[in-house]
């Protein structure tokens, strides 16, 4: 299993997914402008401020060659993981429902939170981010809520951001496509006090079938 | 000749604009009483050669449909 993690001008936790994704397999960096994946089995769009998140956040990363790459892998049913800028990324390309606005509380925040999975298990992940309130229609949330496509929530409480229904990550209908605010890459490891984030990770992979 | 264009885009209404909301809460602090209901959005300038495209290059690009309205003003 060979991951490709996306790099953008902007991108700050590409390191971090790199050698999460090193845990797994292997994995490589792309650079956005890559037309080409070069073979990978898996794409990884990471946190940051890709092309300085002007306009809006992931609204211009999305047409970078390697999302056009991106976006193929993804309708192959490979597994692609967008994590906070790359959720946005992934929104914005119109690979996952929905949009992140701004933090109904105007701060960034930065803290681990508990989350928990549509299986019900809990989640110690870290968050850092300024817009990540997940934010759908209405009917659009009760689709994807119907759908199975509500990932990962918030604990009761523990909303950072505003996000409706205390969604914190979500999926596409295939299940190959999975967004979420929180930071997997940093928990993997026992240094930084929890390797849930290593769960985040085979889920997808099991749901891609991987 | 390229037509000058100015884009107004503003959060759809329902959506919490927390922007808006600081901005009202700091008003009566500098003795401005009675504003209400205060949206923040975007306004971009622009000169096109082709204004025919500017609503397609507005859904694609300048807002995102799901959350943002836009409207498009030429000059």
């Amino acid at each position: 299993m060979i991951w490709g993690v996306i790099q953008f001008p902007g991108s700050c936790d590409e390191r971090d997914a790199l050698q999460a994704c090193e845990l797994l397999g292997e994995a490589r960096m792309v650079w956005h402008e890559e037309r080409d994946l070069g073979g990978v089995d898996a794409a990884l769009v990471p946190g940051g401020f890709s092309y300085g998140d002007y306009l809006r956040a992931g609204a211009i990363a999305r047409f970078s060659p390697a999302m056009e790459a991106v976006a193929r892998l993804a309708a192959s049913g490979a597994p692609v993981l967008g994590i906070c800028n790359g959720f946005q990324v992934l929104c914005e390309a119109g690979l996952l429902p929905g949009a992140l606005l701004r933090n109904e509380q105007l701060r960034f925040v930065h803290r681990q939170v508990e989350l928990v999975d549509d299986r019900g298990e809990r989640l110690s992940i870290p968050v850092k981010h300024g817009e990540g309130r997940f934010w759908a229609p209405e009917e659009m949330l009760d689709e994807i809520e119907a759908n199975g496509q509500v990932a990962y929530r918030y604990a009761p409480g523990q909303n950072p951001n505003g996000s409706s229904r205390d969604i914190a990550g979500v999926r596409n209908e295939a299940g190959n496509v999975l967004g979420l605010m929180p930071h997997p890459e940093h928990a993997v490891d026992p240094l930084t006090g929890s390797t849930d984030g290593l769960h985040i990770f085979r889920r997808l992979l099991a749901l891609a079938n991987a | 000749m390229a037509t000058r264009a100015r884009v107004l885009i503003r959060p759809k209404e329902g959506i919490l604009d927390p922007q808006g909301k600081a901005v009202e809460r700091a008003l009566p602090a500098l003795g401005f009483e009675g504003i209400e209901h205060v949206r923040v959005g975007r306004m971009v300038e622009l000169e096109a050669e082709d204004p025919e495209r500017l609503a397609e290059l507005c859904e694609k690009l300048l807002a995102n449909p799901l959350i943002e309205d836009f409207e498009i003003v030429k000059l």
